[in-house]
């Protein structure tokens, strides 16, 4: 039971992230999505300091603010003071986790986290704190239910603005000459991130949720040419990293998160290779075509 | 003022971070004709149509269509970016890119229904693309690309079209098939501009002409418009103390607003 | 207190190669970090600074225990690997350089993770110190291990002064360099080698998670204070060291901190700084210029008003009330008020009771100003093809950037014109 709880937990936490994650890999800002998951690092530590580990609504929510201040920030520096925008984001979000793990150590005894947690999670420990009704009866772990609302909370986000997703992330040009403002949609998507990033953040980490987050959907991107199967397959090569991921750690005995970022690591290696074989070969099949086509009908 | 007049920029000045890329433009458009926009490289061609979309914030002056502000007529309007702009590894079809078209049409959460496909599938028939609906972007080449674009537009049935650099990089085949569609837009009192760069083409394919270089150099029926003297004008690097009063101007921090 | 002071005495020869150390080894990434900063390769840096924890871990599984030499080459192995995949993906498939950078990123990092949660949970003896590597620990610096790192930041430093005039270059205009025949791609390599090698001098004192920080943050902050990439490169040193300062002494103070994000949070705030409060560049610093602006543009239009006033009987040595000067103005009263004021310490108007007058400098002011009008009036209708009644608006700005040069310019082009478009004259001072 535990393991199908350590397992259900990656699942969700894959699958969450890796649809929000195709958006960014297709508007190029997977940099902006690793800068957030960093960010959240000293409201995640803050928020708990204040409302002292029991209310996972205002660290949720006071966490996740901070990773939309970061986006803020990064854009308020590169447009207004000028900075290049990379050193912008390398500069923001490195302040923020150093201000992050220097709370952290600061409150080392005040706070329910600790290094390595930010490093790679507790997913271990997530069947422990289990939600158990007052007649006593165990519905399961706490986590589950947050990670499962945050879930569908995305798939009907997606479900019902994909027209806006899929054209600013395409053309914000024209979707903004449509009248689709892709300033709106870019931090509706970022605050999504923000939120996903802080509600992972206790599973895998401040620093692997990146894997989740760009992993699959650049598997995906590597192996179809439409985006509904983009967003179909980074689902199942979520769920693949998770099992797998987790079996692999159970048989080693090491972080759980970090074989997962492994797993995702050996599938995309794989994918490359056979997309890369593959289109070698097309090319070769057309350069054969070509020869074998008499001269002067080309 | 034009009763049938389409499009009104009143002395439009636009700053990419302060320096004008456009300056003081005023022109008026009439409807049902196809109006050519040329000038040099950086002088603001581009800028201007997305200024008038508003895909750009303007700094100054105002841009009226139908005698509108654009968001009262925006589905009226159709603008076609240029091929460039975009990732054409982008995961979609032919087909889902023109449907893109359809999208203004829609409301916030209304998906295409089957009229929508079906406008869809006319408009690719029109540029010639109909075999190619399911085919993924990457796999087109650059005439076919803008075949897309086109279509796509076409696919918003608007009154009037924006069109950026359409037959930049195409094949003869497909520039042909393009103006021919124009053409045939502007028979159907549909109005027309068209950013472009062959100043061999220009009287062949244009009614109407804007010579730009960051100023507005001329305007009007290219038959008289278009004149060796006008191009000189244009293309001619004769207004160095204009440039050097932008550059002033992009290390000054004013700003046209400041002062009301 | 006594801490404070027993710290910059120095007299601890331990404190002293903590802090020589962490000094010297920010400083070094410091300067590489400028030429990555001016390349627009700042999160290649990031990616680095996370690919080389598996080559560390590996190299401490290898041997047993902590051998500092053997950790190098590994974390330079792993970071080298990393960023050789990541261009070989880039320029392979379809995937965008972002993407590839994240994914290489994290799975290394968490190849890394997986490597240090088996040492670990394997129990070796000696696995504590491990840690250290991960969020940093200055003190560590100490013994042999100083000497190590300090040998490869002074390699560093070497490096990059006897390629200055290389990097310099290609940072600057890539294209260019290759057609003067520099080696172009193996500079490219030798940058990319000198960055793994800044972040493997950082794994003890700043960790490998923030070493990203130490190459891009002074560099960054640097830009702001110069243009001359000299400078930038000494004041880039000048910030890392500082930090690396920082950093040991915090690790001084307070043993059990980690001093990586010390010495990061330390050239953030200086880089903060840079970008607010720098000469020529800061917001603050343009928000001020900008104000200032303003204000000279207000006195300029209130010397055009007494012109105006004075202009239908050609006589402008009228004095007027400041409701009558208000009647034509543009801005808000104070703004006006404040104005006026100003140009009396300038010598511009002086007060003659309640009323206003113009003073012969200031008789000289507003005609200058009226003139560089009317001449950009004139130039606008005769060369941009501006009917009459739209120029006005556009010169109302343009007047107050014309420089002199400018304006003999416009007289030449112009042919020492006597009136503008609207048939008033162009006065001559």
């Amino acid at each position: 039971m535990i393991s199908f709880w350590i397992i259900l937990t990656g699942v969700l936490v894959a699958v969450s992230a890796g649809l929000l994650g195709c958006f960014l890999v297709l508007r190029r800002m997977s940099m902006v999505g690793d800068a957030i998951s960093h960010a959240v690092l000293p409201g995640i530590v803050i928020a708990f300091l204040i409302s002292g580990n029991r209310e996972p609504l205002t660290i949720l929510i006071g966490a996740s603010t901070l990773g939309l201040v970061t986006t803020f920030i990064i854009e308020y520096l590169h447009k207004k003071a000028k900075v290049q925008g990379d050193a912008a984001i390398g500069v923001t979000y490195t302040f923020l986790f150093a201000v992050g793990v220097i709370l952290l150590s600061l409150f080392a005894g005040q706070v329910d986290i600790d290094q390595d947690c930010v490093l790679y999670g507790e997913i271990a420990y997530v069947p422990i704190d289990t939600l158990i009704t007052a007649s006593g009866i165990n519905l399961g772990p706490r986590p589950i239910y947050l990670l499962g609302g945050l879930l569908i909370a995305i798939v009907l986000f997606i479900i019902f603005f994909y027209k806006q997703l899929s054209l600013t992330a395409f053309d914000p040009g024209f979707a903004s000459a449509i009248g689709i403002s892709t300033v709106l949609w870019h931090y509706l998507l970022m605050g999504l991130v923000s939120i996903t990033t802080v509600v992972s953040f206790q599973s895998v980490g401040a620093i692997l949720i990146i894997n989740f987050l760009i992993g699959p959907p650049s598997i995906a991107y590597l192996i179809t040419k439409s985006l509904k199967r983009m967003l179909i397959y980074t689902v199942i090569i979520g769920i693949l990293i998770a099992f797998f991921g987790y079996q692999i750690a159970a048989y080693l005995d090491v972080s759980v998160a970090g074989c997962m970022a492994v797993t995702t690591g050996i599938i995309f290696a794989v994918c490359f290779i056979y997309t890369s074989y593959n289109s070698k070969m097309k090319k070769k099949d057309i350069e054969l075509n070509r020869l074998a086509q008499p001269i002067g009908t080309v | 003022m034009n009763e049938n007049s389409v499009l009104k920029v009143n002395s439009l000045t636009v700053g990419y971070t302060r320096k004008p890329v456009l300056w003081g433009i005023d022109f008026e458009i009439p409807q049902g004709k196809i109006v050519g926009i040329v000038g040099p490289n950086g002088a603001g061609k581009s800028t201007l149509l997305k200024s008038i979309m508003g895909v750009i914030p303007i700094t100054n002056g105002s841009v009226k269509i139908f005698d509108e502000s654009l968001d009262e007529v925006r589905k009226r309007v159709s603008y076609v970016p240029q091929r460039e702009s975009v990732d054409w590894d982008f995961p979609a079809s032919v087909f889902d890119v023109v449907m893109m078209g359809r999208y203004g049409r829609l409301g916030l959460l209304n998906r295409p229904r089957r009229a929508d496909k079906e406008v869809v599938l006319d408009c690719l028939e029109k540029v010639g693309m109909a075999d190619f609906s399911k085919r993924q972007i990457s796999q087109l080449s650059g005439g076919q690309q803008q075949r897309v674009f086109i279509a796509r537009a076409l696919a918003q049935q608007a009154d009037f079209y924006l069109l950026d650099e359409p037959f930049a990089g195409v094949d003869a085949a497909t520039e042909e098939t393009i103006i021919q569609l124009l053409r045939k837009m502007s028979e159907e009192n549909k109005t027309l501009i068209v950013v472009h760069h062959d100043l061999q083409s220009v009287k062949k394919y244009f009614d109407w002409i804007i010579m730009l270089n960051v100023n507005l150099v001329a305007y009007g029926p290219t038959e008289t418009t278009f004149t060796k003297e006008n191009i000189q004008k244009t293309y001619g690097g004769k207004l160095t103390l204009l440039s050097d009063v932008r550059n002033i101007l992009a290390n000054t921090p004013y700003s046209t607003k400041e002062n009301k | 207190m006594q801490a404070v002071i027993d710290f910059f005495s120095f007299s601890d020869p331990n404190i002293r190669y903590v802090v020589l150390g962490s000094m010297l080894l920010a400083a070094s990434s410091a300067i590489v970090g400028v030429f990555i900063v001016l390349k627009k390769k700042a999160l290649i840096g990031d990616a680095v600074s996370h690919s080389v924890l598996p080559g560390i871990c590996a190299a401490f599984l290898f041997a047993g225990n902590k051998n500092i030499p053997l950790m190098i080459v590994g974390a330079f192995i792993s970071g080298w690997l990393a960023i050789v995949i990541i261009d070989y993906i880039t320029s392979n498939s379809k995937i965008k350089k972002d993407a590839a950078i994240s994914i290489i990123l994290t799975v290394f990092f968490g190849l890394g993770v997986v490597l240090l949660t088996h040492i670990q949970h394997s129990g070796y003896a000696s696995q504590s110190g491990l840690e250290s590597f991960i969020f940093g620990n200055a003190a560590a610096l100490i013994g042999n291990d100083v000497i190590v790192f300090s040998i490869i930041a002074i390699i560093l430093f070497i490096t990059v002064i006897a390629f200055f005039k290389e990097f310099t270059l290609t940072s600057f205009d890539e294209p260019y360099a290759k057609t003067l025949g520099l080696p172009v791609s193996r500079l490219e390599l030798l940058l990319t080698t000198l960055t793994v090698l800044a972040v493997v001098t950082g794994i003890t004192a700043v960790g490998v998670v923030l070493m990203a920080a130490m190459l891009i943050t002074p560099a960054a902050a640097a830009r702001f204070w110069s243009d001359n990439i000299r400078k930038i490169v000494i004041i880039s040193a000048c910030f890392g060291a500082f930090s690396g300062l920082a950093g040991a002494f915090i690790s001084y103070m307070a043993p059990a901190m980690p001093t990586g994000p010390w010495m990061v949070v330390a050239s953030s705030f200086i880089a903060f700084f840079s970008f607010f409060f720098a000469p020529k560049r800061g917001s603050i610093f343009l928000w001020w210029n900008k104000r200032q602006y303003i204000k000279t543009t207000d006195e300029e239009n209130i010397l055009k008003i007494f012109y105006q006033l004075g202009e239908p009987s050609d006589n402008f040595e009228c004095e007027y009330s400041v409701s009558e000067l208000m009647e034509k103005r543009t801005v808000g009263q104070d703004r006006f008020k404040s104005a006026l004021n100003r140009l009396k310490r300038q010598n511009l108007i002086e007060s003659i009771g309640e009323n206003w007058q113009l003073t012969k400098g200031g008789m000289r002011e507003s005609a200058r100003i009226v003139r560089l009008h009317r001449l950009w009036e004139l130039y606008l209708t005769k060369y941009m093809q501006m009917p009459a009644h739209k120029v006005h608006e556009n010169a109302e700005m343009i007047e107050h950037v014309l420089t002199p040069e400018l304006e003999k310019e416009l007289e030449i082009q112009l042919g020492f014109p006597d009136r503008d478009p609207h048939e008033s004259i162009i006065p001559r001072i």
